[in-house]
């Protein structure tokens, strides 16, 4: 599938800003009293991401002044779905930030809500894609489950820098957050992958055509010399030449320097810049990922063409 | 509306013959030519005279080789248009409800004015029935001509899908498949008409008749030549038999 710039984009950071938004959700059972400057930036970052992620999926459309039109169809559009629940989550958390930063409320109730609505953007999120039975490496329950996790591992490190920057030091409680989403994420993602790998094509050019049932089909002419927009569409195959090394930086980078800076800058009072410096790599490595998710994935339309 | 009509009055579509069609494409030209002056934006052209052009096109006509276990390998044309799906999978997936099936004929369209050209109906869908216009931005689809078959201005033989209206060997049909006795019905009946890629559990209304078998003696090569020589009978096949012993 062709990895659309604004799609990974959007993925990638509104998925951080929503994980972020997640645990700044629960802040208000934290035995700590955060100041106005420490919920000004967090809630500012969180919100920052995820809107800047949202109106970046705009730009892939051909009608962006249209895109008020995709909040009718949530019963049946997942696509439509993400959209109204993106909006009431930034409502509700906007209203749960505005009362707690300007009138020294913390509203428990409204943070919870507002994070159980980011979760379930986020999962609305992995199953527009998930829905897609003609992209049989999405078409898994596990899609959904790893755009979750992914979306609060890059909250917790989020959390966890902005907490360094803030006090000078890590804390051991906060980096082993980080850590096991982590792991626990990128360890659900290569599951994904090697499950992926061996995935057996359901519909194949006999069954496409039918003509299966006679004997062995194969393409003997194109409908067309050139190329077309389902070809480009559809059948994007740049990346897959690179596949591997492609997910090995994307782990690299994603996972195990992160890990690792998360690690050096545990002793506490550690510098901000390594965890900065994990961020940075998570991002890089999470853009990876989501380019690989589109480059890689197959569609049964290219059984006619094959 | 996004959500699929429960069942349908009618089920209107095409029964394509893949035994008849000789690949001429001449159903793709017309289907073109017919909408791209009919309902909604016209199927533009990018780079139509550059060295890579691209179009959208609703129909189109690809050729597969098929070779069976014990007999030599035959050439099938295989047009391709949106099959109407009773379970459509690009329609309950649009955002913006652009995007329906019709509950009283079952034809699935695509509301231009209210398409924000976001492309995810085009991916649900396996057969790449769906294309985005280039120029309009919006997504094109077979529209199973709805400005020709209900148009009472134009004569009445022409009140049928312009690829099936020009189609030379007439491989191309269009009919009422929910109704046991419409001529498509039968012909899917008699000829075990089929579903392409049933296992994506689209359901879709158009069907396909395949190839023929072909008779079992052509396994063996055939002397064609022999055939073409002028056989005479009676007194001259006489004097022909005479003269050859002769000489």
């Amino acid at each position: 599938m062709h990895p659309a710039a604004s799609v990974i984009f959007f993925t990638v950071f509104s998925g951080a800003g929503f994980g972020l938004l997640i645990l700044m959700g629960f802040a208000t059972y934290s035995s700590a009293t955060p100041t106005t400057a420490f919920l000004l930036v967090h809630f500012g970052l969180a919100f920052a991401m995820a809107v800047a992620g949202l109106i970046s999926s705009t730009f892939h459309l051909g009608h962006p002044e249209r895109a008020w039109r995709a909040l009718t169809q949530w019963r049946s559009s997942w696509l439509s779905r993400e959209g109204v629940l993106a909006i009431l989550t930034l409502a509700f958390a906007g209203l749960y930030a505005l009362l707690w930063i300007f009138f020294d409320v913390p509203s428990g109730i409204l943070g919870v809500i507002s994070a159980i609505l980011a979760l379930i953007t986020v999962y609305a999120t992995g199953m527009i894609y998930a829905q897609i039975k003609a992209v049989q490496l999405w078409n898994r329950t596990l899609t959904p489950i790893c755009y979750l996790l992914f979306s609060l591992a890059g909250g917790a490190l989020l959390f966890l820098m902005l907490h360094a920057v803030f006090f000078g030091e890590a804390g051991p409680f906060l980096s082993s957050v980080a850590l096991v989403l982590l792991v626990v994420a990128w360890a659900a993602k290569i599951f994904w992958w090697l499950t992926g790998d061996r995935i057996v094509p359901l519909s194949t050019t006999g069954s496409a055509t039918g003509l299966g049932k006679i004997g062995k089909t194969r393409l003997l002419e194109a409908p067309h010399t050139g190329s077309n927009y389902l070809m480009k569409e559809m059948g994007h195959q740049i990346a897959r030449k690179h596949a591997s090394k492609l997910r090995m930086i994307s782990v690299l980078l994603g996972a195990i320097v992160p890990v690792i800076l998360i690690l050096v800058a545990l002793p506490a009072p550690a510098d901000a810049v390594w965890l900065v410096l994990a961020m940075l790599a998570h991002l890089a490595g999470m853009l990876t990922e989501r380019w690989l998710f589109f480059a890689e994935a197959k569609h049964a339309v290219m059984t006619f063409y094959q | 509306m996004t959500m699929l009509p429960a069942s349908t009055d009618r089920k209107l579509g095409l029964v394509i013959d893949l035994d008849i069609c000789v690949g001429c494409h001449a159903c793709v030209v017309s289907c073109k030519e017919w909408n791209t002056g009919g309902y909604g934006a016209p199927l533009s052209d990018q780079n139509a005279y550059g060295d890579e052009p691209v179009g959208s096109w609703l129909n189109r006509v690809h050729t597969f080789e098929v070779k069976p276990e014990n007999a030599p390998a035959r050439v099938v044309h295989f047009p391709k248009s949106c099959l109407h799906c009773e379970d459509a999978p690009c329609v309950t997936v649009c955002p913006t409800g652009a995007s329906f099936k019709r509950s009283d004929d079952g034809i699935v369209l695509v509301n231009e004015d209210s398409c924000i050209g976001c492309g995810l109906c085009a991916w649900a869908c396996p057969y790449g029935a769906r294309e985005m216009d280039g120029a309009e931005k919006v997504m094109k689809k077979c529209t199973l001509c709805v400005d020709r078959i209900y148009n009472e201005n134009i004569p009445e033989e022409d009140r049928t899908p312009s690829c099936v209206r020009t189609c030379p060997a007439k491989a191309r049909h269009f009919g009422d498949l929910n109704d046991p006795n419409s001529d498509v019905s039968i012909m899917v009946a008699d000829r075990g008409g089929f579903d392409l890629m049933p296992e994506q559990g689209t359901k879709p209304t158009n069907k396909y008749l395949p190839p023929r078998p072909k008779q079992d003696d052509l396994n063996e090569p055939v002397n064609l030549a022999s055939l073409a020589e002028p056989k005479a009978s009676g007194f001259l096949g006489w004097l022909d038999d005479a003269l050859t012993r002769i000489g």
